[in-house]
């Protein structure tokens, strides 16, 4: 958490006067508010969450639905109505909020269940939990937070015990929309399909069900790409090929992979990226925080920071794992899958492995709602462990 | 709810780890590849992003006369450069700009428009600051972010007007001659010679670029101005040394009538120019850092063309001094002598079918030899040679000694003379052989008129020739660029009587007034018909007779005659060859004096519908 503040720190100290300068020093702030947060949410009861989840959910569902109507645009996301404003002030980004109501419902949902879910029919309600908010954030537009959302609900089903044939055929006709772009590889994916069909046997009307899943997203594709924003478009395809446009698109994808790959081993000295103090690294204190890691701690920074994370996630599984109930089990682990989302695709797409998409990285990027977030998590881990303990549960 | 046992827990958590570890690895891998395998590539890559090549101008190479004394040098000067990220904002900036060093309009849209030619570069708005501008720009440097200001050489010509067509001048490349790579290795920004001896030997003077480097941001603004590492310093050009005798060159300056336009050359017999001069003239400093709008209007809209080289560029109807050549083709080929009486004496006219073709004197010659007929110029004598050549003959041999190729002397874009190839020439001009007269036409290329027109270095050439073994020589400044010579076909007699008979020219012929006694000149004057206006006037002279050192041709437009430029060819040959000491009043004098003209008849009278070739140069209007 400190190591995220330093590199923060270092974000703003730019050769030129930009918006960064000061925020080291709001995010100070922000660390101490998180950890009032954090406090109170380690004091509360994962009972008194359990029995409130559903109206955090239904609250946030409205938050999300107002800032439809009256959201601004702002920061790294001007263009997307994704904050919340009372007057002129902004007050946070409501689908961060979504995001953790989110976990504590499919926890509540899933923990209810006497059996994990068997059949696709038996996900259709936690699809629904999830799909709900996700339709919302899409419509925002925010693409980023929205594939955090399909990232909980994997990682929850998983944890709740679902057999991984089930998540493939959840997950099937989204790849094969991704791969309807090209008719080869569709036409194999469909094959594919097909066999695993044949060979698992679920039932005959899921096996149907799926293929035609298959086929409609295949089929529906390229009308769906047309019907995406512009941006989002171009976001998408510069993350093939960052070339395309290197003034404009490609811009952001390309410096960050400079600044990253002029770091080397050792990089270049906290705060002294010139890629950065020259301003050539776009939203260094935001999205792009990761590069700023990179340009100036080198490869040894970035290894340092990712172990730091693995640690987190590893001890997280670990309290998931000897957690004395399964809602607070799955409450954990659902923030494990929220987390682990935000840094794959952060730190991905810094060295484009993954699209842009404006999306933070837990503990490092600046921004009020999302760290407050951050720290009620770990709050609430924080419970689950000390509840454990307490339990006398053992881990076998 | 059943699943969440310890056993069960424990195998998802293992596979979650393991999940986990693979997703880690792949970031880990990816970061490897781009840090540490890649990382030469990118640290380039950065590099290029914040750097700006700023280019250092190399000092050109001095041009030197003949004794060393500089034609072109180098002085100390100030350049004035911004670095600008955008247009808007290299307006802004000019804006402040012009607060403090004023500019005009002109000058604004120049930088934008080169900015936007080579944008991320740095725009030159001053080529020429003065110390004083510099100071005060340094003064408001907060003001005026991107502001470079670079010491650089800057071309001097001591000598300017006297040497303008002679040495050329320099100004910036452009971006078509970087398209079409006339200037190998030029940068956008270079200067580069673009006329005269500057623009021949630019390869040899321009040196090598240098460049520095300094330091932007993302937006393009100018952080640091010079970063110490990885910066090329400039190569100098290298000096070249010409034939050009600059005291010389500076005296037919000095000694050339005002406002009269034309040209003179001063050449050895081996083809070593002396001066090249060619009026009016302009003055080469003004294209130094870039000219301004004014002047160049004012040059380029002059009726009297002043950037025009007339010495290389001016083509003129070669007249009088033609019949030289009219006369070694005919002893050449053995068809007369120097004591040859032609049948008919000049009586003032010739007859030729039912037309009279004239002679310039009036009253008539009566009975001439060769050498009589060159010293009086007699018309109606050289008719009768051409009759005996016959119009054929005195293209084939005008062709064989050179009248219709290029001189190749070392000076850029040297228009070749005009000169049929052949008699069907006649036939496609004239659009058939029925609209032209053979026998008149031949009456008029005999006495140097009609469809031929020479350059001044071409007559020069030619009368070289005669003054030295019968071979023409290559003219050159520096080195010969061309490697077949012409030759006269004379033999070493027949040179001599060639020489004796010009001698008579000046002694008791049309030049008689310029006659000075402690230099024997062997010349010819011409008179080319303008049907424009008044009649150009020629003089080709060379000293001493007997051993000739020198060749000295001019040509003056609407001088009417000859003998105007006579005295001012034989003031510079007596200059050269005998020193400065030797008084040079005469000169006007003696323009008070001359003898009557010697004048050709007009040309065949052609058709107007009849289209000339071309005559851009041919007939200057006054």
């Amino acid at each position: 958490m400190f190591y995220g503040l330093v590199i923060l720190y270092s974000a703003g100290q730019t050769d030129i006067v930009t918006q960064a300068q000061g925020v080291w020093y709001h995010q100070f702030i922000w660390l101490g508010v998180g950890l009032c947060a954090a406090w109170v949410t380690f004091k509360t009861s994962l009972r008194l969450l359990e029995w409130g989840a559903p109206a955090l959910y239904g609250f946030s569902l409205i938050l999300l639905i107002a800032v439809l109507v009256v959201g601004t645009g702002a920061g790294t996301a001007e263009s997307s109505k994704s904050w919340l404003a009372i007057g002129s002030h902004r007050i946070g980004q409501p689908a961060e909020l979504a995001k953790l109501a989110a976990v504590l419902m499919m926890a509540r949902y899933l923990s209810g269940l006497k059996e994990p879910p068997r059949s696709l029919r038996d996900l259709v309600m936690p699809c629904a939990i999830i799909g709900v908010p996700f339709l919302l954030v899409m419509k925002q537009p925010d693409l980023g937070s929205a594939m955090v959302f399909i990232g909980i609900l994997f990682s929850m089903l998983f944890w709740a015990g679902v057999r991984p044939r089930l998540l493939f055929m959840l997950a099937s006709p989204g790849i094969s929309l991704l791969l309807a772009f090209s008719n080869y590889a569709w036409g194999a994916w469909m094959v594919l399909c097909f066999v695993l069909l044949l060979l698992w046997r679920p039932y005959v009307w899921e096996s149907v069900t799926v293929y035609l899943a298959n086929f409609v997203m295949g089929v529906v594709a390229m009308p769906a790409w047309k019907h995406l924003s512009p941006y989002q478009q171009n976001r998408l395809l510069t993350f093939l090929n960052p070339e395309v446009d290197p003034r404009a698109a490609g811009y952001h994808a390309i410096q960050s992979k400079v600044a990253i790959g002029s770091g080397g081993w050792f990089g270049t000295g906290l705060t002294q990226g010139p890629q950065k103090r020259l301003a050539f690294l776009p939203e260094q204190h935001t999205d792009f925080v990761f590069s700023v890691v990179g340009e100036e701690l080198g490869f040894i920074g970035v290894l340092v920071a990712l172990s730091l994370f693995l640690a987190l996630f590893l001890i997280l599984l670990r309290v998931a794992r000897r957690a004395s109930d399964p809602f607070s089990s799955l409450v954990v682990f659902g923030i494990i899958g929220l987390w682990f989302t935000h840094v794959f695709e952060n730190v991905g797409m810094t060295v484009n492995i993954m699209p842009i998409t404006g999306i933070p990285l837990p503990f490092f990027s600046y921004g009020g709602s999302f760290f407050v977030i951050c720290c009620l998590c770990l709050g609430l881990a924080a419970r689950v462990s000390w509840d454990s303990r307490m339990s006398g549960y053992t881990e076998i | 709810m059943n699943g969440f046992d310890a056993y069960q827990l424990g195998r998802r958590g293992t596979i979650a780890s393991w999940l986990l570890a693979g997703a880690f690895l792949i970031l880990i891998g990816a970061f490897f590849r781009t840090q540490v395998i890649q990382h030469e590539k990118f640290a380039l890559q950065a590099q290029t992003n914040r750097l700006r090549a700023i280019p250092i101008e190399p000092p050109r190479g001095e041009i030197v006369d003949r004794n060393g004394q500089l034609i072109a040098e180098n002085v100390p000067g100030f350049s004035v450069k911004l670095l600008a990220p955008k247009a808007d904002s290299l307006r802004a900036v000019l804006r402040q700009f012009s607060q403090v060093v004023p500019l005009d309009s002109f000058d604004i849209e120049e930088a934008l428009r080169r900015y936007r030619g080579a944008p991320y570069q740095p725009v030159v708005v001053l080529g020429d600051a003065d110390f004083e501008d510099v100071s005060r720009l340094e003064e408001h440097r907060a003001l005026l972010p991107g502001l470079i200001i670079q010491s650089e050489p800057k071309r001097l010509y001591p000598q300017g007007r006297a040497v303008a067509h002679l040495v050329g001048y320099v100004s910036e490349v452009t971006e078509s001659d970087l398209a079409t790579n006339r200037f190998p290795n030029a940068t956008l920004g270079s200067l580069v010679g673009k006329a005269g001896l500057e623009r021949e030997y630019d390869s040899i003077l321009r040196g090598r670029a240098g460049v520095r480097y300094a330091e932007v941001n993302a937006r393009g603004r100018l952080v640091r101005e010079d970063v110490g590492s990885a910066s090329l310093p400039a190569v100098a050009g290298r000096q070249i040394r010409t034939t050009i005798d600059l005291p010389l060159q500076r005296y037919i300056d000095s000694i050339w009538p005002a406002g009269v336009r034309g040209a003179m050359i001063a050449m050895t017999p081996s083809g070593e120019v002396r001066a090249l001069y060619s009026a009016p003239t302009y003055d080469p400093n003004v294209f130094v850092g870039g000219i301004d709008a004014a002047n160049w209007r004012l040059l380029n809209t002059d009726s009297a063309r002043p950037m025009l080289n007339r010495a290389i560029n001016g083509r003129y109807p070669p007249a009088s001094p033609f019949k030289l050549a009219i006369s070694a083709m005919a002893l050449r080929r053995g068809l007369i002598d120097f004591d040859t009486h032609m049948p008919v004496p000049c009586t003032g006219v010739y007859r030729l079918g039912n037309r009279g073709f004239k002679c310039w004197k009036k009253e008539g010659h009566g009975s001439l030899d060769l050498t009589g007929a060159i010293a009086k110029s007699c018309d109606v004598y050289f008719y009768q040679v051409g009759q005996r050549l016959g119009l054929e003959a005195i293209i084939q041999d005008g062709i064989l000694m050179g009248f219709r190729d290029r001189t190749g002397i070392d000076l850029p874009s040297e228009l070749s003379p005009q000169f049929p190839s052949n008699l069907e020439y006649f036939n496609k001009l004239y659009r058939g052989a029925g609209n032209w007269s053979a026998p008149a036409t031949t009456l008029n290329f005999s006495i140097g008129q009609g469809e031929n027109d020479q350059t001044l270095i071409s007559m020069i050439q030619f009368y070289a020739s005669l003054a030295g073994d019968g071979k023409e020589p290559i003219p050159y400044l520096v080195h010969p660029t061309a490697t077949t010579r012409h030759s006269t076909g004379l033999t070493e007699q027949q040179l001599d009587g060639m020489r004796h008979a010009l001698i008579q020219v000046v002694e008791a012929g049309t030049a008689a007034a310029s006659r000075h006694k402690d230099l024997l000149v062997a010349g010819k004057t011409g008179t080319a018909q303008n049907s424009h206006g008044k009649d150009h006037g020629w003089f080709i002279g060379f000293a001493p007779a007997d051993h000739p050192q020198l060749v000295v041709g001019g040509i003056m437009e609407f001088a009417e005659h000859g003998t105007v430029v006579a005295p001012y060819v034989i003031n510079a040959l007596r200059r050269y060859i005998l020193g400065p000491s030797e008084p040079t009043e005469m000169v006007r004098v003696l323009t008070d004096e001359t003898v009557q003209g010697d004048s050709a008849p007009r040309p065949v009278q052609l058709p107007d519908s009849v289209p000339r070739p071309d005559t851009a140069l041919r007939r200057p209007t006054p």
